[in-house]
């Protein structure tokens, strides 16, 4: 396998976190989700971040990805404070810069294949008959082509996290994230799912992936462990 | 664009839930309809008796015993005591106003009579009644062939007629009716002349008449128990307030009040008239306005019931939304959307019932049909109000949602 891969080389900075706190109140007990992290991660990567149940992994993700702000610490996108920015412009973030994929899909249960893959050009304002145009275009990309009038509850779980992939690619973001998009997948399912990462990073996407799953990290070129709300470890795998 | 895409999404979501979007539009439809359907069948009343109501010319007004339109049974009892107005006041009357005006017009009906000529006769429902030369003026009637009342046939109570046109149909189809005798209530008359038809005001035709003199008819019929009615015509518009200011005192004189007493008879205009309509109407309509505030209150309050339920149902939906990139700006306005959708069509389906209901109850009535564009135009106007002041709260809580949150939401 390692024969196949290639890295490709690293570009500019797009996600640098400096010390990010997050903490949660829960009644009188304060729950330290993130205790200090930093991080700095640059276009062309691809990074898996890994660690035990209750870590942080996707406390970190609904950060990075723009979904949550941090308590404390410094989070720049692209060069832009992110947590000086209001919901608008989080807003506009997420939906040009960074495509999320959740490991529940999260897709809209009554509109078909095509049509959520539109959602995120609807708000970005492009015409309709562009939007249409790149929807299909993408769907066809990660092989639902002829899945595109179905809806959700018409697909396979495989299919309908691709559908979700094409929702996340479909603006051309900086980064692609994904918490676990593997896990409610069965084995040969997921290593379909991985493999079509691979070719998007081939393709000049950057992508971070949270899994605990150590066959589906080794996919990554960079590895950070979590524990406890802290950087364990950050290396690239071999 | 996207307030395009953000309407059909509303829609979308509107349809996903037929019942219960048909059931909050419900109330709005109530709501509308109780005020359109009353207006509509208020305007198309209003509008044919200000454009048909020729009861009385213009400037003419009226004594009498009792009102034209009775309101309530309190009426009745204070017109019951009153004496009625006999012909030796009636004269009295005219030699008073003798000098000011000669265009006054006395008048005496029998409801419910039967003219007969040969073999044929007409309904049992003319209006037969006794007047004099200046019926014609007063009441708007015109004569078609033959000739109007002298005062030689007043003074001398001759037993000739005038009469409609319904009657002229019944009972000379293939003849001229000049010089005919027919018979009314079993008296006999020489018709001297007919009236131009006027056609239906209110469901009645104005043709079946027939007007004899009204010494004649009082000969005829008995003057014991029956009232006349004076109408009294100005030379024009502008002197119209002294002549009923004239009437008035003359009408006092010839009852012989005192100066303390209060007029035992009713002074009535086409204004008087129209002034009475104006009073039923207005309170009918404020009747309806009272009732649809409450309606669309009831209705708003449900419409946010509604909205709320569904922004709760759907928070997973607001979660994905925003996680893609929605701005609250959009989470808002496709709620906002929802709820004037709701509201608007309800308004409109109010809007057609009520033009519906409206319509045919002046249909029945005779009246005009008419469609009250101001009405429904305030209607949707409200209804879009409605939309967006009860759907504003359940928008913003919408649009405000955490989008962790709302993702995690189950
Ligand atoms: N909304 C919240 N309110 C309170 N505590 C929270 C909230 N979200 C996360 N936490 C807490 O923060 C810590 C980190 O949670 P997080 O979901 O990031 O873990 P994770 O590494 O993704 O775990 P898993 O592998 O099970 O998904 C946990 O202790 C969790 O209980
Ligand atoms: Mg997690």
């Amino acid at each position: 396998m390692s024969t196949l891969r290639t890295t490709r080389p690293i570009g500019p900075l797009v996600i640098d976190i400096d010390g990010v706190v997050k903490l949660y109140q829960m009644g009188t007990e304060t729950i330290h989700a993130l205790r200090g992290i930093s991080l700095k991660i640059h276009r062309n990567e691809y990074l898996a971040i890994m660690g035990p149940s209750g870590s942080g992994k996707s406390t970190l993700m609904n950060m990075l990805g723009c979904l949550d702000t941090p308590t404390a610490g410094r989070y720049e996108f692209n060069g832009k404070n992110v947590a000086a920015m209001v919901d608008d412009e989080l807003a506009d973030i997420r939906n040009r810069e960074i495509g999320f994929v959740f490991q529940t899909f999260n897709l809209l249960p009554r509109s078909d294949a095509l049509r959520n893959v539109e959602l995120p050009l609807i708000y970005a304002g492009i015409p309709s008959d562009q939007r249409r145009e790149r929807a299909q275009q993408v769907l066809e990309e990660v092989g639902l082509g002829n899945r595109m009038h179905h809806k959700p509850n018409e697909l396979s779980g495989g299919q309908r996290q691709r559908v979700a992939i094409a929702r996340a690619l479909v603006n051309k973001p900086s980064i692609i994230l994904a918490d676990e998009p593997t896990g409610n997948l069965d084995s040969q399912t997921g290593i379909e799912i991985m493999a079509l990462f691979e070719e998007l990073y081939k393709l000049g996407n950057t992508i971070i992936v949270v899994t605990h799953e150590e066959d589906i990290a080794r996919h990554a070129r960079r590895v950070v462990r979590l524990r406890d709300g802290l950087i364990e470890s950050d290396g690239s795998v071999s | 664009m996207l307030f395009k895409e953000i309407i059909r999404m509303a829609l979308s979501s509107l349809g996903a839930h037929k019942l219960r979007s048909f059931l909050t539009m419900a109330g709005i439809t109530i709501g509308v309809f109780s005020v359109i359907g009353v207006m509509t069948a208020v305007s198309a009343l209003r509008e044919s008796i200000e454009t048909g109501l020729s009861f009385l010319g213009a400037s003419t007004v009226q004594f009498s015993k009792s009102s034209a339109i009775q309101r309530g049974g309190g009426d009745s009892a204070k017109y019951g005591k009153r004496k009625n107005i006999t012909l030796s006041q009636a004269q009295r009357y005219v030699k008073l106003m003798e000098g000011v005006t000669d265009d006054i017009s006395l008048k005496a009906f029998s409801q419910g009579s039967e003219a007969v000529y040969g073999g044929r006769k007409t309904t049992p429902d003319i209006n037969y009644g006794g007047s004099n030369e200046h019926f014609l003026s007063s009441n708007q009637y015109a004569i078609d062939i033959g000739r109007n009342f002298t005062q030689a046939d007043i003074e001398l109570a001759s037993p000739v007629v005038i009469i409609g046109q319904d009657i002229v149909s019944k009972l000379f189809p293939a003849e001229s009716p000049l010089g005919k005798v027919i018979k009314v209530k079993a008296h006999a008359y020489t018709v001297i002349g007919t009236f131009v038809g006027r056609g239906t005001s209110f469901g009645q035709s104005e043709d079946a008449i027939a007007m004899v003199p009204i010494t004649r008819f009082l000969n005829d019929n008995g003057a014991e128990g029956r009232s006349i009615s004076i109408a009294t015509g100005a030379p024009s518009q502008d002197t119209y307030m002294e002549i009923v200011d004239k009437g008035i005192t003359a009408m006092r004189i010839a009852r012989g009040l005192n100066a303390n007493q209060e007029n035992d008879f009713e002074v009535f205009s086409n204004d008087s008239l129209l002034d009475a309509f104006a009073k039923v109407a207005d309170a009918v309509s404020s009747g309806a306005f009272v009732i649809s505030a409450i309606a669309l209150l009831a209705a708003g309050v449900g419409i946010m019931n509604i909205m709320l339920v569904s922004v709760t149902e759907r928070t997973k939906e607001i979660g994905i939304r925003k996680s893609i990139g929605a701005r609250k700006v959009n989470i808002l306005s496709q709620f906002l959307i929802e709820s004037v959708a709701i509201s608007l069509a309800g308004g409109l389906a109010g809007i057609l019932l009520g033009v519906l209901a409206g319509d045919g109850l002046a249909m029945l009535l005779k009246a005009q049909i008419i469609f009250p564009w101001g009405w429904s135009i305030a209607g949707l106007v409200v209804c879009t109000a409605i939309g967006v002041g009860f759907g504003f709260y359940p928008a913003l809580k919408a649009a405000q949602l955490d989008p962790i949150e709302a993702l995690r939401y189950e």
